[in-house]
């Protein structure tokens, strides 16, 4: 099969299969973007991980631990989709601990009190959603079921999320403070998720022309913005961006300016947490090292009884 | 030693009496591993009321470059389908 065969296919809609003929280019692009997306689901357990043990009743301890479970099951989802293109979990957890894969930047920031809980789950889980909704129509058949899966699982995610910030910004003065404070340092972290202004992002083109990214980025953020703003005002809270208001003529929000800087220090490994997520991932793994073993010599010695 | 687990391939049945459908795999070094990791990860919400696990190795599958030719011979036996009877008009339940 050619590439223009293939590119027939894509532009009709069919999706590829693993077995199905496909373009060197496309395979490794694949492989990047879903194992940077398998990584983030993994390494994003952490922040709120932190935070189980501390939940402030039996209900919000209960719902936190069953997000995290969803987000380690939304990992394993993508891996086993990563590993159709023909390359093994092991080289992929290799690829993330000799830092030759990235994981989302936003999981490198702090999570400092409960109201980041709040912030966590209605930000950073609403705009992987504006993100995953758009994949579900990805050209790759296993992405795209995946994606499908993991949306259903998001919505309760985003939901906790925006209970505990509404709750607490209708609670003590301290709370509603709380709650900003926690708005204010996950905004724009969280609009910068979904990567470089169009212009200054070389990989659009091709991921567009495959049908790997069904929007560009800054489609998915302005419709993110679009949506979140008036969730803020519901409650109450104020987004922290003075030059974000709402333009008539476009029918969406006109935000200010992305610090990126910033956005390309957390990339490169210079962020709040860069060092602590990755240790402990790597913690992790080695101490479960013995267990796998383990499993695989009882397996062994079952088979040969 | 080297770890190298296995890959199973998971199926559900979402409801009695409904056929098993393909979800995913997981990793797992024997099969009861297998299963209890499948029910782990694909019915965290009661999506399933039987679970199989079949090892990736064990599947076979037809390839897609020759599917045309594999599914060549259903191709002109349009006979085989309802609409291709003509029925006196009048005719019902049929
Ligand atoms: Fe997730
Ligand atoms: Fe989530």
């Amino acid at each position: 099969m050619s590439e223009k065969l293939f590119q027939e296919k894509i532009d009709s809609e069919k999706k590829i299969e693993p077995k199905d003929w496909m373009p060197e280019k496309y395979r490794q692009h694949l492989i990047r973007q879903i194992s940077q997306h398998a990584h983030s689901e993994i390494i994003g357990m952490q922040p709120e991980g932190q935070w189980i043990n501390r939940a402030p009743s039996l209900r919000a301890k209960m719902i936190l631990l069953a997000k995290v479970q969803d987000e380690a099951g939304h990992g394993l989802y993508l891996y086993s989709a990563c590993e159709t293109l023909g390359i093994s979990r092991k080289e992929l957890i290799n690829q993330l601990h000799e830092e030759r894969a990235k994981y989302s930047s936003i999981f490198n920031y702090p999570t400092l009190n409960w109201a980041d809980m709040g912030a966590i789950g209605w930000l950073v889980d609403g705009a992987a959603i504006v993100n995953q909704v758009s994949l579900q129509r990805t050209s790759y058949g296993p992405y795209s079921r995946g994606m499908i899966k993991i949306c259903k699982e998001e919505s309760f995610h985003q939901r906790q999320g925006y209970e505990i910030m509404a709750e607490m910004a209708n609670g003590t003065k301290e709370q509603k403070a709380m709650a900003q404070d926690a708005l204010n340092r996950f905004w724009w972290p969280s609009i910068m998720m979904f990567g470089p202004h169009d212009a200054d992002s070389p990989r659009t083109g091709n991921a567009m022309k495959w049908k790997i990214k069904r929007q560009t980025n800054d489609e998915l953020r302005q419709s993110f913005i679009d949506k979140t703003v008036p969730q803020a005002q519901v409650i109450g809270l104020t987004i922290p961006d003075p030059d974000l208001k709402w333009n008539e003529q476009r029918g969406h929000y006109d935000f200010g300016e992305i610090d990126w800087k910033e956005f390309w220090n957390v990339v490169n490994g210079n962020g709040p947490c860069n060092k602590e997520r990755l240790d402990h991932h790597k913690r992790a793994h080695n101490e479960g090292r013995w267990v796998r073993e383990a499993a695989k010599v009882y397996a062994e010695k079952n088979k040969l009884n | 030693m080297t770890y190298k687990s296995d890959i199973w391939e998971v199926f559900i049945q979402s409801k009695n009496g409904l056929a098993h459908k393909h979800v995913g795999n997981v990793h797992a070094s024997d099969k009861k591993m297998a299963l209890d990791n499948a029910r782990d990860l694909y019915t965290r919400r009661n999506e399933g009321s039987c679970i199989w696990v079949v090892k990736t190795s064990h599947i076979v599958s037809s390839e897609s470059e020759d599917s045309e030719s594999f599914f060549d011979p259903a191709n002109d036996k349009v006979y085989r389908h309802p609409t291709f009877y003509k029925m006196p008009d009048g005719a019902k339940h049929i």
